[in-house]
């Protein structure tokens, strides 16, 4: 049956028609929904893992068991990952073994633009890339095949545009794949020196292998057109090339990036008079066919920042661009910001109000580096809030202890917060961590983690405590906050900052989107109380404006978590009873 | 056909996923090639989201670019207004009057420009442009707004009353429908 289908859901269930049993995956924007959607099927196993670099091990433990496996993360979870990626290459596997990869350039939700075709070549894997929700359906399966053809775990690429966007799949029954027995094997598995130098001849051959298969493979095509201009292009720039050219120049398509089918990219330019690439982010393709001898255009015309449109393909190789007619007036942005009766938003407003050094990390929280709020100096990678406090304050001594602290989620915390913790515990600096457990992974959705007591189905798993880890590594100021209680952060602060030893706030509280979180009444405010002194303004809460001189409750989205009623000195705002 | 191009846009967390959920099982029932890009992650919470729905005989690029799209289904005035470059020259914006003042402007960084409505027909959109949170509360929901909208779009294709209707039956809770089709036959007549 034909369906529309969004490209993450279509790789789930390529890889639920394969075969695959085991999933483990960390949630990272645009690669979550594959996880979530495998979770639906009843014949898989699927598990949020604490991280990337977990998730893989596990993925690999399941192959090397005999059962198909798969894993997924966002391209900055590939690097967290890296270190079993690139020996996995060396063992290969014994079951099939996909790793889902995905990109953002544009940069709708990273720190980065990262292109993880580098991965590919750097780790001597395959990669395939589709360009739409059927193809992602197609490859996931292909990408099996592969795997155990060839004896090597395979990336699979997607980007925001082909993970979010849905176009037309058809589905087909799973198949049924048998077990492949486990057999020990030394020489293949256990990758000391004296075994992984004759692994390594092997990777050699692969690719080589891998990269004859590239040349007949039915995941590059031809579809020859025009003669003026030739143009080898892959994933969504792809649909950009065919929406603006059409058939009017020839394309070749690749759906497997790595390694390249040198004699067909050789074959396909002698057939054109110009050459191009078109390729999002970094020169991968554009380079190889350089070092193949072969006269070509790509990023002279194109950007190397950013993502692709049709106008912008038709701008840089001379299309029809569209334009529009905007207005005169300044629109404002609309930056995204803390929801309303986000539970972040009053330990954020607290350490504004004290002037804090906030070194930060990954998630909805990083938004507390927004005006007014402004309360972070920092942010970097997953954990690094944590470390990076650490070296702050071993190089600034007594300068910066007093003043400066960690702020890290629960799930990011449980990622790559506590090795970095560890380091605390154990080198001692007089460091503050602000744990912000707002009992799910937020960001990316709202993920199960360890710390929330269910597994992604929903029920019940095992819940890791945060305060016996942070006592059981030798940390003898932990302490637990409630975020919409200012009094009580403000003490918390102030004390854990003064004193001469290493601490954790647990600063705890729903995010306030859980479904089962119940909302106190919409706040109104008493306009003649209201002495427009915009105290309630330093909070950046969505919900409240200035109309007429006054604030202004926005009932709609005011959840009655009563934060700026603390800031208020006149008591203007109220609390209203809910009816029934 | 050639391929026609309908934009979402709104603030995140205002239902647009909703509103390209129906669309797009509506244009597949059709018959039509349907490709739909959605906004995840990060610029949801509370940001400017954009969803771009195109149909066809065949659909390449999933995106909607400057001056390509025949409708911009708008939840907030400030959003059509942000996108309008993005209209045809003949397109068509179907807008809730509704406004929602954007971070910069409650904390005094910018001004919520007045008047945008008319600007817009100003500069030669066609612009229809209603009260429907308003509609949305009278049938039951300020969280029906989407179904609003999509029965104002409903007017501008030429789609049977019954096609449409087995859309939001498909796409909608059961326990939320007759509140979600009372919405949208009170965008369609309003």
């Amino acid at each position: 049956m034909k369906q529309l289908m969004l490209g993450n859901t279509a790789v789930a269930r390529g890889l639920y028609e394969a075969g695959c049993c085991v999933v483990s995956s960390y949630p990272g924007t645009p690669s979550t929904e594959i996880t979530e959607e495998m979770a639906k099927f009843d014949e898989v196993y699927t598990e949020w893992a604490p991280n990337e670099k977990v998730a893989m091990e596990s993925a690999f433990g399941a192959s090397l068991a005999g059962k198909r496996s798969f894993c997924a993360m966002k391209h900055v979870g590939l690097n967290v990952a890296a270190d079993p990626l690139f020996t996995v290459a060396y063992t290969g596997v014994n079951a099939g073994m996909v790793i889902a990869v995905a990109d953002d350039p544009g940069m709708h939700s990273s720190q980065n633009e990262q292109d993880s075709r580098h991965y590919a070549v750097a780790a001597k894997l395959p990669m395939l890339e589709p360009a739409d929700s059927a193809e992602a359906l197609a490859f996931a399966k292909a990408a099996y095949d592969i795997s155990e053809e060839f004896d090597c775990p395979v990336l699979l690429k997607m980007c925001t545009r082909v993970a979010h966007s849905q176009s037309v799949v058809e589905t087909a029954p799973r198949q049924d794949v048998p077990a492949r027995p486990y057999e020990k094997n030394i020489a293949k598995y256990v990758m000391m020196p004296g075994n992984a130098i004759r692994r390594h001849p092997f990777v050699e051959d692969r690719m080589a292998r891998l990269a004859e298969y590239a040349e007949t493979s039915a995941l590059n095509r031809v579809e020859m057109g025009g003669t003026e201009v030739g143009i080898i292009t892959s994933s969504t720039s792809y649909q950009y090339v065919k929406e603006v050219f059409g058939d009017s120049v020839s394309v070749l398509k690749l759906g497997m990036v790595h390694p390249l089918p040198q004699k067909l990219i050789c074959d396909f330019a002698a057939k054109v008079k110009k050459l191009v690439v078109v390729e999002e982010l970094d020169p991968m393709v554009e380079n190889a066919c350089r070092a193949m001898g072969l006269e070509v255009s790509g990023k002279d015309v194109l950007p190397i920042l950013g993502e692709f449109s049709q106008n912008l393909v038709a701008q840089c190789l001379g299309g029809e661009v569209h334009t529009g007619k905007a207005l005169e007036d300044v629109i404002p942005p609309r930056p995204p910001v803390m929801c309303a009766g986000c539970p972040h938003r009053g330990l954020f407003y607290t350490l504004s109000k004290n002037k804090c050094t906030v070194l930060g990390d990954i998630g909805c929280y990083t938004l507390g580096a927004v005006a007014p709020l402004a309360a972070m100096d920092m942010t970097l990678c997953m954990g690094a809030s944590i470390s990076a406090t650490h070296g702050f304050n071993k190089a600034l001594g007594s300068e910066s202890q007093g003043k400066t602290v960690a702020v890290i989620g629960d799930s990011t915390f449980m990622h790559s917060g506590m090795t970095s913790l560890a380091n605390i515990a154990y080198n001692q600096s007089n460091s503050t961590v602000i744990i912000l457990d707002n009992s799910i992974t937020g960001m990316t959705g709202h993920q199960q983690n360890p710390t929330t007591g269910y597994n992604i189905k929903g029920d019940p798993a095992g819940k890791i405590d945060l305060e016996s880890l942070c006592r059981a590594m030798g940390f003898e100021r932990v302490r637990v906050v409630d975020p919409y209680d200012l009094k009580s952060c403000d003490a918390a602060i102030k004390e854990e900052l003064a004193v001469d030893a290493p601490s954790v706030i647990i600063s705890r509280r729903p995010c306030a989107l859980l479904k089962y979180v119940k909302h106190s009444a919409p706040l109104t405010v008493d306009t003649d109380k209201c002495k427009s002194c915009k105290a309630c303004m330093k909070i950046g809460c969505p919900a409240i404006s200035i109309k007429n001189g006054k604030a202004h409750v926005d009932n709609t989205l005011c959840v009655g978590c009563g934060v700026c009623e603390q800031l208020c000195a006149f008591g203007a705002f109220q609390s209203t009873k809910k009816e029934g | 056909m050639k391929t026609k191009n309908v934009m979402i846009v709104g603030v995140g967390g205002q239902g647009s996923l909703l509103a390209s959920k129906l669309l797009g099982h509506l244009l597949m029932e059709q018959g039509y090639d349907v490709k739909v890009s959605e906004v995840h992650g990060m610029s949801q919470r509370g940001g400017s989201v954009v969803t771009y729905v195109r149909y066809g005989d065949k659909v390449c690029s999933p995106v909607i670019d400057k001056g390509e799209a025949d409708f911009i289904v708008s939840f907030e005035v400030l959003e059509a207004a942000r996108w309008l470059s993005y209209l045809k020259p003949d397109g068509q914006i179907v807008t809730s009057t509704q406004q929602i003042d954007p971070m910069p402007v409650i904390i005094g960084a910018a001004q919520y420009p007045e008047d945008l409505v008319n600007k817009m027909l100003t500069a030669g959109a066609k612009v229809d442009a209603l009260d429907c949170l308003a509609l949305a509360q009278q049938a039951g929901s300020a969280k029906a707004v989407n179904l609003v909208l999509m029965g104002r779009l409903s007017k501008y294709f030429d789609f049977s009353d019954e096609a449409w209707q087995k859309s939001i039956e498909a796409c909608v809770p059961a326990k939320f429908l007759e509140l979600n089709k009372k919405a949208f036959e009170l965008g369609k007549n309003a």
